[in-house]
């Protein structure tokens, strides 16, 4: 190795350092891309604060979305509330199921955030947390669309919004039954 | 005599056909192995078996219902991987791309060390090569011993 190579090797030596901090810091880590979507939903059955069963089996046929959320998750959970119950609103007489489930939660908190956002649609806790982990959940809130075969279309992590709601929806009622 | 002893063989040959269907008592040393190798997926960087967070407890709860239902450890990290893709692995595994995290480390050090010891090299050799310059001769011996003295007392 020639003296004027060297003088240059070592400062080059930084440059692949550099990419892969570049790279690294660039990337979010909390953006975890989901192994579940195109596979089908896994099956649960959970009964609501209002006493009555909630399963998925039940709705096979159905576009079908499922909302992770914990009443102490500030804000997202709370900016999404309210257009949760919109879209249930907007979409329930055209097939479309949406359910809520409280996870890491207590009960009583859980049902003061239901009642201050005054949702109809069914919602359950979990409370051994198997169906979180069913659905790979890390956080709240996390959303999953899920399509009328029964698979699981679309993650969002963190709030949904009215916009993100139609266009999923939409996208999955389009498809033939 | 015979008898009894017939009825004993009986009996251990009836609890040995039973012993594998009947749940197996869960060892917390195999849920806290296994959850020593998964994240907890709430926390920074801690695994399920170390952290104290609600969500660890119920992983590992889940963790500890599969063992008892017969699953053998590599198949409850299978479930999780399944749910979670390969992020719940607190040590990626040493296949494909992932073998750069194991590789690298130890041919940068290597790297490092070549490196080095050429460096070495050429500076020692450098050094052994420098030149001193001409020895003075005598007038300059002289010239030298002269001012010398000259600066003494």
């Amino acid at each position: 190795m020639s003296a004027r190579a060297l003088r240059w090797a070592i400062p080059l030596a930084v440059v692949p350092v550099l990419a892969l901090l570049a790279y690294g810091f660039r990337t979010d880590p909390r953006d975890i891309p989901s192994p579940l979507l195109g596979k089908p939903a896994s099956p649960f059955a959970l009964t609501a604060f209002d006493g009555k069963p909630v399963s998925l089996d039940a709705l096979r046929g159905k576009v079908v979305v499922v909302n992770f959320w914990a009443s102490w998750c500030v804000p997202a959970c709370y900016d999404e509330a309210p257009s949760l119950e919109r879209a249930w609103q907007a979409y329930r007489e055209r097939g479309v199921v949406l359910i809520g489930v409280n996870i890491q939660d207590k009960e009583e908190p859980a049902r003061r955030f239901l009642a201050q956002f005054r949702h109809t649609f069914p919602n359950a806790p979990d409370p051994s947390g198997r169906v979180s982990v069913d659905y790979g959940v890390y956080g709240v809130p996390e959303t999953f669309f899920i399509d009328r075969q029964g698979r699981v279309r679309f993650k969002q992590v963190g709030a949904v919004t009215d916009e993100l709601l139609k266009l999923q929806v939409e996208k999955l009622l389009a498809e033939p039954a | 005599m015979t008898r009894a002893l017939t009825l004993t063989l009986l009996l251990i040959a009836a609890l040995a056909a039973v012993a594998p269907l009947g749940a197996a008592p869960v060892s917390e040393e195999t849920v806290h192995e296994i959850g020593g190798q998964l994240r907890c997926v709430v926390c920074q960087s801690l695994s399920v078996a170390d952290s104290p967070s609600e969500t660890a407890n119920q992983m590992r709860g889940i963790i500890r219902e599969r063992l008892a239902a017969g699953d053998s450890p590599e198949q409850v990290k299978a479930y999780f991987v399944e749910k979670y893709g390969l992020w719940i692995l607190l040590s990626p595994p040493r296949q494909g791309f992932n073998l750069l995290v194991w590789v690298v480390p130890f041919v940068a050090l290597g790297a490092g060390l070549v490196l080095v010891l050429l460096l070495v090299r050429r500076w020692s050799r450098r050094a052994a090569q420098s030149n001193p310059g001409p020895a003075p001769d005598a007038a300059m011996r002289a010239r030298i011993q002269r001012e010398m003295a000259e600066r003494e007392p």
